[in-house]
């Protein structure tokens, strides 16, 4: 009996939850079909004349030097180091933050929050000590 | 077949707010610039307060030659505009305005999940249109983007992250049925650290240094004319209705108000998005521009941290109430 109940409810979940991603899923569609409409119909409009300098890039109005695919200095590359383990981190406060109060945690999944913060907040300390920080 | 028809209105009522509401706020961005700057604004087009500038300027762009550079990443650069405007359209399904079934386009059981996911891409489209514009500036700017929300994303999911914790639900409607008053105050820091978040990652001013037009013309968009602009714009807009109606239904307590939420729900949800929607066309009037480094300092020296103690706070008070 119990059995059953737990496989209804799974069934109907299943159901529920593809039924919800479908109704995203189409309006999706009616998005493409938004921007496809609207690119078709401004390439009925609008005028084509194309002429060597207007395809030119634009840079201050001067003809660009070098190709503008340019070497640049990423020089943000540790943040990006620093955001993909704290975001990766975070992900899992969701999941954990829909049970840690449900009766019977309580203290202990509070203990673990503050684990979990110290493990972050001692990393962005070590990251500041480092100087990483400070845009150089 | 009552689903069919139920599911399409629902769609329908969703596409025309994803095209209304930006108009409106980007009309009232145009009349209330120009009242705070001593100036009118449109008062032409439309005849009356010049109503229909957006419509003119719609009318405009439709028109305009669509030109591509020699040297740029054909399919890239057109498809660019798409990608950072449909994200918001599929955010706005998940955004409840009253309490009832229908005033929802779609209950998402992983409401916040589903939404900062999805919201994540539209930068996507300015790093895209950024890249393969194969102009310098607009590498550069394209680069400032990506900084910029590689900076902001995460106090945003962690601010978010502490409104899930309080009601125990990732559901957007499941957090708006737990809500209670004093959840305001509560949540109040971590509500300024998602606003301020959002705010830079729609590249809004005083967060606007991907486009400073002194420095870099227009960042991304440089090589952009005509409808694709005008998408870029939109998306713009869009995103500051998605912002706003999210702070609303996460820290504001959305169709909530002082005289009960019977009937006048979405009234309410409406009200404090528009509140919202002013104050970041105001912040745009009032405050000068954050230059590279103060942008990336104020997110990981005080955002952040700012962000964990809030969720501190909320996991004591919570427990404590338990």
């Amino acid at each position: 009996m119990r059995e059953q109940t737990v496989v209804a409810t799974g069934a109907t979940g299943a159901a529920d939850y593809f039924q919800t991603y479908s109704v995203v899923g189409l309006l999706a569609v009616v998005g493409v079909l938004f921007v496809a409409v609207a690119f078709g119909a401004g390439r009925l409009l609008r005028p084509v004349v194309p002429t060597p300098e207007k395809l030119l890039t634009y840079e201050c109005g001067v003809d660009p030097v070098g190709e503008g695919w340019a070497h640049t200095q990423v020089r943000y590359y540790v943040y990006a180091f620093l955001y993909v383990i704290f975001a990766v981190d975070s992900i899992f406060l969701f999941p954990w933050a829909t049970v840690f109060a449900a009766p019977g945690y309580g203290a202990t999944t509070l203990v673990e929050m503050f684990v979990f913060l110290g493990f972050l907040a001692v990393g962005l300390l070590y990251a500041y000590k480092k100087g990483v920080l400070a845009w150089t | 077949m009552n689903d069919v028809h139920d599911v399409a209105l629902r769609l329908l009522v969703v596409f025309a707010v994803f095209l209304v509401l930006p108009l409106v706020v980007g009309q009232t961005e145009h009349k209330v610039m120009a009242h705070m700057q001593g100036r009118l604004g449109p008062m032409y087009a439309g005849g009356f307060h010049g109503w229909a500038q957006l419509v003119a300027d719609g009318v405009k762009f439709a028109q305009k030659e669509d030109v591509v550079p020699k040297d740029a990443d054909r399919r890239v650069f057109q498809l660019a505009p798409a990608v950072a405007l449909l994200p918001y359209l599929l955010v706005l399904v998940a955004i409840p305005i009253g309490p009832s079934e229908g005033a929802v386009g779609q209950v998402v059981d992983a409401g916040i999940f589903f939404v900062l996911a999805v919201m994540g891409v539209g930068v996507l489209g300015s790093l895209m249109a950024g890249w393969a514009s194969a102009n310098k500036f607009s590498l550069l700017g394209g680069l400032r983007t990506a900084a910029q929300l590689l900076a902001y994303e995460l106090p945003m999911l962690l601010a978010a992250a502490s409104v899930a914790m309080a009601a125990g639900t990732v559901s957007l409607p499941g957090i708006l049925n737990a809500f209670e008053w004093w959840w305001v105050p509560w949540q109040i820091v971590g509500a300024l650290v998602f606003f301020v978040a959002g705010l830079a990652e729609l590249q809004r001013p005083p967060f606007d240094m991907p486009v400073a037009d002194s420095e870099i013309i227009f960042g991304a968009y440089t090589e952009y004319t005509g409808l694709r602009f005008a998408l870029f714009l939109l998306a713009e807009y869009a995103g500051i209705v998605v912002l706003c109606g999210l702070t609303t239904v996460l820290f504001l307590g959305g169709w909530h108000g002082p005289f009960g939420a019977d009937g006048l729900g979405w009234v309410w949800t409406l009200l404090k998005t528009a509140v919202l929607a002013f104050v970041v066309i105001w912040l745009r009037v009032s405050y000068p521009r954050l230059r590279e480094d103060q942008l990336q300092k104020l997110a990981w020296t005080t955002l952040v941290p700012l962000a964990l103690a809030q969720i501190a706070l909320t996991g004591i008070v919570k427990v404590a109430i338990q």
